[in-house]
């Protein structure tokens, strides 16, 4: 009567929960079964959890077996799948009498066996059908009496441990209800022992789990058990909690592993993935026989199992990575030994297996979009598939030995047999592994389509330096196959890498795996550059840098034609730190001597020596003259000495691509054409070119970095600085060239060449460019004072300076100068000639002097040389009126005839004259006097000696002298008065030519050294013609007078002399009465405001031109102020008729303005202005000028010359008192 | 404890490398120079999530069968790498980012250096120092 279905073992793939035997009416169940398991996991039921999980809605879904007692768990069981976890009996009784006689037995007995094996987990179904009623009306009972019965009976007080279901079979509502409520019934007890029971075995696991330290503690034997429970999760769909078993137990056994250690014999046949459960490696397992890869190799396919359950695909080639690289370290750790290639097979099996096992779950578009995920293996396969080849000896040109075949069966044998899942697929990882190691030529193949595969999924995703690495290894793979070819391509681009980031080793690693590939190529430019890279690389031994520069001096001294010469670039070999011009300028003239030294840093680890080592030159014509010395401030930009920064060798970081190169900036001037002036002025970079240079381009700048040698165009100057055999010994060398200086211009430095034998090495471009200059210049004869200003005369020196230039001065070659009468050049008996270069050097000079000529012979100069000699002269100062009014004297134009040239030099030099002179009249009544006034304007103090004043006319005319001083200080800016009284017997000439003459000489110094000063000049109309005489009389009946009061104001005007001759001619008319009169007119003006003219003020007198003749005039006048009040201003003119000839004499004031030397410059305009005149002193009356010369037709009033007019009370005062009306008090204080 | 430490500047040259002494010194310049790859890709990944807050730690950039490659990103883009031995399994994350925080702060004082120039190889007894302890003491 009960029901058994067989349990699957293991129940893995069924999703079915557990086994749930069942007693009872077998028949009755059977009839019930399907809808029973159908309906079951059809409702889903909340699974709460112990230790805080959440909880999670589960299908529950059972396997029913038929009650037996040898299926229920024993003590101790940890099998978890096959547990049943609830007991059901099965009855449709609803008779009494056979429930009592029959059931209620069975029941008991299988309640007993129940509780024998502790299980509290069970029901009991009492089926119910209307049949059954029917069929049994005869001893009816009421239903609930079997079920009450069945209750009191068996369910203590747990009346949910019976359940009546109704009618199954039949298809009503009452039916289906109490279907319902048995389900609900079924899945929560079921649940609930589940739970129960599977917290029961988790304590149990953890318990066991605590024992791991206890000696005996099997890992396998703990392994199985929280196996079960994955298992279990796994059927709830748990995938989740499932894969933390298993990478509980992973982390468990890492544990293990390293505390403990396991091992033993084992296969290396990879990975298995294709199973979802390897029941070979789990009984292994089971029975503690697994080694460590198997154990591993299971974990690991569960855990891709239930990943790829949980659609985490790519979680497993991440996993898959750690997992192989973890089980090499395990076996390393624990030194378990392998054959030797058995890991590596292992391995690469495992990488294959894994894509392979991907690849099936996913499409092509996901894997391609996930190969960051795959690559890994994919390069971790191809890695040791290299391995293994190098291992068999499938790695070279020639077939593997004996010995490599042997290792090779070793290793295959290893493999085993193929698994029966792959045995009949075209590919598999073992055929694939088979195949390769079958080979060489297989194993190439294979090789290379993995190396690829690689590479190119490196490259999708853009890890590039990953992709050049296995490309560097692919290389090193060509090379062993003889292929350098091949190989290059790859080292070239993992080069390029290295060199553009900076990284020296790999740098110099890659190198020198490039250089035996060119040799091998035998393309020997190449090899030789790569060669001397490599000689000059600081990450290598000494002995292999000696070796690589010994392949290019072996090479170097093979004597060979001249095609086999080879250009390699300078850079590596040696390297050009610094350029130093001498002389600094960096610039001579043509001829001279330049010397260049170069400091070149030699990168070679031993010395070497050089057959020649050329600059090139680029020669520019210089542009404009070549006078030399005007392009002066342009060539103070040449700095003698260059420094030229290396771009880093290949040890240091490629700082200068990465910030760029450093500016070089310059000053620059824009000058106007015309007169050299400043217009702006800026700053500019020169080397724009390079900084604004994008940098996000890859090639960095022909460095010596530079993978492949930059092309060296050898560019034959015609000019080159060369020097032979010269030896370069390791480190900084000085090299000393002598710079073509033939023809004047700019001479450019652009290449160096080294040449060792068949090899030479070109520096294609020298920068910073370098430059000197030549030039040409020629001769140069200036001549300038030694010391400003030149005096005039006084002996001057003055200093020649000759710039030889390119012109050579011969002995006899003489500068002719032409004498001029002003400035006579002084023979001088001791003149000596500085030749400067700049050395000093001396010799005689000797000067003839003929009428016409002074000849200056020079001595033997040498081209661009200085030659200075000085020469004195004096510039006679002019007398007369011819001096100029600025006392500056240009002596004309001397001119200078040189050897060198046809054309005659102009030489101009500009003298002062010491003393500006002026001269006045003095009068007093008929005396007359003359004083003579000499200003130093120089800077120099004089002394004057031998004043004298002559008079060249008239012989009776005695000047006497009132000067006391024989000899006097003329300081420099102070000025000197001298007087003299002009004494006459018989009558006093109109006209006075005087010649002032004085000596002079610097101060201290002796009486040789007295120059003569001469000063000429002339007085007209000296006679004193009238006497005017004012006189100022009170109001009458007063004493004084008082002011506000009227006074008279009479002047007397009086004729001294006779007329004289000319005076008659020029302004007298006769009159009727046959008297020769003069007309004069008076003005009297106060211009201080002290008096008032009353009346008129001025009128015209007829004087008859007789001696004594006298005229009075009345004239009222009345004084403003009380006090001493000076005279009014009498004023005396001519009148001159309108018939009268003009007579343009000179104005008063311009005779004194003539003589009068003010300032250098000042303009002579100024004669109405009275307050000049006033200032000198002059004692004329006549203050006012004359502005009526225009009119000629008109009549016109002129003034005496100074001293025709003397007037007596001129300054006179006259005392004023106060008005009467002494209430106001007036004060006045002016 | 680290077998190699690698300080790598912005534009990727090497700063500072130095590693145990007695293995190839070469196979650590290939190693570092690779990783290289990963450091950009993860720099780009947590560029494009994340903003200015980002974490300088990367973590394992990746494993190789006989080393662990670790990496950490200064805000001004200069690198760390420390390559542990795959065999020590004793080192936990949170050591590689004390190891990092260390060099972090080592390095800024060469950085504070006035007489440093930035982008210059360092050469800092001090940070020197401080690798030295962070490496695998060695005979």
């Amino acid at each position: 009567e009960s029901v058994l279905a067989k349990p699957q073992h293991p129940l893995l793939h069924s999703q079915r929960f557990s086994a749930s035997p069942c007693a009872g009416d077998q028949s009755l169940f059977t009839s019930l079964y399907t809808s029973l398991a159908q309906q079951l996991p059809r409702e889903p039921m909340e699974w709460r959890r112990t230790y805080g999980r959440a909880p999670k809605m589960i299908h529950l879904e059972a396997n029913f077996v038929q009650f037996k007692e040898e299926l229920l768990p024993k003590e101790g069981n940890k099998a978890l799948l096959t547990f049943p976890f609830l007991h059901i009996y099965w009855t449709d009784c609803c008779d009494t009498e056979v429930y009592k006689s029959l059931v209620k037995e069975d029941m008991l007995r299988w309640q007993n066996s129940l509780r024998a094996h502790g299980s509290a987990d069970w029901v009991i179904i009492v089926v119910e059908t209307n049949d059954n009623k029917k069929k049994n009306k005869t001893n009816i009972l009421p239903r609930s009496s079997i079920v009450d019965k069945i209750r009191s009976d068996f369910c203590n007080k747990q009346n949910d441990r019976c359940v009546v279901l109704s009618d199954p079979l039949k298809d009503s509502s009452r039916s289906q209800e109490s279907w319902n409520s048995l389900l609900l019934k079924l899945r929560t007890l079921l649940l609930m022992s589940f739970t129960k029971n599977l917290g029961r075995f988790e304590d149990d696991m953890r318990t066991l789990r605590e024992k791991r330290t206890q000696p005996g503690w099997s890992f396998c034997e703990y392994f199985m058990v929280q196996e079960e429970l994955a298992f279990v999760f796994e059927m709830l769909q748990q995938f989740e909690d499932a894969l933390v078993q298993y990478d509980e137990l992973d982390a468990l056994f890492t544990q293990y592993v390293l505390n403990f250690g396991a091992g033993g014999n084992f296969g290396w046949s990879g990975l298995l993935l294709r199973r979802p459960i390897d029941m070979e490696k789990r009984d292994g397992i089971q029975r503690g026989e697994a080694s460590l890869l198997d154990l591993r190799s299971y974990l690991f396919s569960r855990q891709c199992t239930l990943l790829i359950f949980l659609q985490r695909p790519w979680e497993v080639t991440q996993r898959a990575l750690e997992l192989l690289h973890n089980c090499v370290q395990e076996l390393r750790l624990l030194e378990v030994s392998v054959l030797e290639g058995a890991l590596d097979c292992w391995v690469f099996l495992s990488c294959l297996e894994v894509l392979h096992r991907i690849e099936g779950c996913c499409d092509q578009a996901q894997l391609a979009a996930n190969c960051s995920h795959t690559v890994g293996l994919w390069a971790y396969a191809t890695d040791k598939l290299k391995s293994l080849g190098e291992l068999c000896g499938l790695v070279s040109e020639k077939e593997p030995t004996s010995e490599d075949l042997n290792r090779t069966v070793d290793l295959l044998a290893g493999l085993g047999d193929e698994r029966p899942e792959t045995v009949n697929s075209l590919q598999s990882p073992y055929k694939k592994l088979k195949e390769a190691l079958s080979s060489v030529e297989a194993f190439e193949r294979h090789y290379l389509e993995l190396s690829h595969a690689a590479m190119e999924m490196y490259r999708a995703i853009g890890r590039l330096r990953s992709a050049r690495l296995v490309g560097k290894s692919l290389a090193e793979f060509y090379m062993r196959k003889a292929d350098p070819e091949r190989a290059e391509t790859f080292l070239q681009e993992a080069l390029k890498s290295y060199v553009s980031e900076g990284w020296s080793l790999p740098v110099t690693h890659t190198r020198k795996q490039i250089a035996a590939c060119q040799k091998l190529l035998g393309r020997t430019e190449d090899y030789l550059q790569t060669s001397a890279l490599l000689a000059g690389d600081v990450n290598l031994t000494t002995e292999e840098r000696k070796h690589f520069c010994q392949e290019i001096l072996t090479f170097a001294g093979k004597s060979g034609d001249q095609s086999q010469k080879v250009t390699l670039s300078m850079g590596v070999f040696t390297q050009l730190t610094r350029l130093q011009f001498r002389p600094a300028t960096a610039s001579v003239h043509s001829g001279a001597v330049l010397q260049v030294e170069l400091t070149l840093r030699c990168l070679m680890p031993v010395s070497v020596h050089i057959q020649q080592l050329a600059a090139s030159i680029h020669f520019d014509l210089e542009r404009g003259g070549t006078n030399g010395r005007s392009k002066g401030t342009q060539r103070q930009t040449n700095p003698g000495t260059v420094e030229f920064h290396q771009s880093n060798s290949s040890a240091g970081p490629p700082s200068s691509s990465a910030a760029g190169p450093p500016l070089e900036l310059d000053e620059i001037q824009d000058r106007s054409p015309s007169d050299n002036s400043l217009n702006s002025t800026g700053v500019v970079c020169k080397n724009t070119h390079l900084v604004m240079r994008r940098h996000d381009s890859h090639s960095p700048p022909d460095t010596p970095n530079c993978v492949s040698p930059p092309a060296v165009a050898m560019k034959e100057g015609a000019q080159m600085l060369k020097v032979q055999d010269v030896t370069l010994e390791p480190g900084n060398n000085s090299i000393i060239f002598t710079a073509p200086s033939g023809q004047p211009g700019t001479y450019t430095l652009r290449q160096l060449y080294a040449t060792v034998g068949q090899v030479q090495f070109v520096l294609p471009h020298i920068y910073p460019s370098v430059q000197y200059e030549v030039y040409s210049q020629e001769p140069q004869l200036t001549v300038e004072p030694l010391s400003e200003p030149l005096l005039a005369g006084l002996p001057q020196m003055v200093k020649f300076t000759l710039l030889t230039g390119h012109y050579t001065v011969k002995k006899g070659d003489a500068l002719q100068l032409s004498n001029t009468d002003t400035m006579p050049i002084l023979p001088s008996s001791s003149c000596t000639a500085r030749i400067s270069n700049p050395l000093v050097g001396e010799s005689v000079l000797s000067i003839q002097s003929s009428e016409k000529v002074t000849s200056i012979s020079l001595p033997p100069t040498p081209p661009y040389h200085t030659l200075e000699f000085h020469l004195e002269v004096l510039c006679l100062i002019p007398s007369g009126d011819e001096r100029p009014a600025n006392e500056r004297l240009t002596n004309g134009e001397m001119s200078i005839d040189c050897p060198w040239s046809i054309y005659s030099t102009l030489l101009a030099l500009t003298f002062y004259i010491p003393f500006k002179t002026k001269h006045s009249l003095l009068s007093a009544g008929n005396r007359k006097y003359i004083q003579v006034c000499v200003q130093n304007v120089s800077d120099v103090n004089f002394t004057l000696a031998e004043v004298k004043l002559t008079e060249k006319q008239h012989a009776t005319l005695e000047l006497q002298s009132l000067n006391t001083k024989t000899q006097q200080l003329l300081c420099s800016k102070h000025s000197v008065f001298c007087l003299w009284e002009v004494r006459w017997k018989d009558d006093l000439p109109s006209c006075l030519q005087c010649v002032f003459s004085a000596d002079f000489s610097p101060l201290n110094q002796d009486i040789s050294a007295f120059k003569p000063f001469h000063y000429q000049f002339q007085f007209e109309r000296v006679t004193t013609l009238y006497s005017v005489r004012a006189d100022i009389l009170p109001p009458a009946g007063e004493q004084h007078c008082r002011s506000g009061l009227l006074c008279g104001l009479e002047v007397c005007i009086t004729r001294l002399t006779e007329p004289a001759e000319g005076e008659l001619a020029e302004d007298s008319k006769t009159d009727t009465d046959g008297l020769k009169t003069t007309k004069l007119m008076y003005e009297v003006a106060d211009s201080s405001s002290n008096w008032a003219v009353c009346g008129k003020s001025s009128g015209m007198v007829s004087m008859p031109m007789a001696a004594s003749a006298t005229h009075k005039v009345q004239i009222e006048v009345m004084p403003l102020f009380a006090g001493h009040l000076p005279f009014p201003k009498i004023k005396v003119l001519k009148y001159l008729p309108h018939t009268a000839a003009v007579a343009i004499q000179p104005d008063p004031d311009s005779c004194v303005e003539n003589d009068s030397l003010s300032l250098l410059d000042k303009a002579l305009d100024d004669q109405g202005d009275t307050a000049s005149i006033r200032s000198r002193g002059s004692v004329h009356s006549v203050g006012s000028g004359d502005q009526q010369q225009k009119g000629v037709a008109m009549p016109r009033l002129e003034p005496f010359s100074p001293g025709q007019v003397f007037n007596h009370s001129y300054t006179q005062q006259v005392l004023v008192l106060p008005a009467t009306d002494d209430h106001i008090m007036e004060v006045n204080a002016t | 404890m680290a077998v190699c430490i690698a300080v790598i500047a912005k534009e990727n040259y090497p700063l500072y490398i130095r590693s145990v002494p007695t293995q190839n010194e070469l196979k650590f310049h290939y190693t570092v120079h690779t990783s290289l790859d990963v450091v950009e890709e993860k720099i780009s990944a947590v560029g494009k999530s994340l903003g200015d807050q980002r974490e300088l730690y990367l973590g394992l950039l990746y494993p190789t069968e006989d080393y662990k490659v670790y990496g950490y990103v200064t805000n001004s883009k200069v690198k760390f790498v420390i390559v542990v031995d795959s065999s020590n399994t004793s080192l936990r994350d949170n050591e590689i980012r004390s190891m990092f925080r260390k060099l972090h702060n080592s390095f800024t004082d060469v950085m504070c250096n006035p007489f440093h120039n930035p982008g210059d190889p360092i050469q800092s007894k001090a940070f020197d120092g401080i690798v030295s302890g962070m490496m695998v003491q060695t005979g």
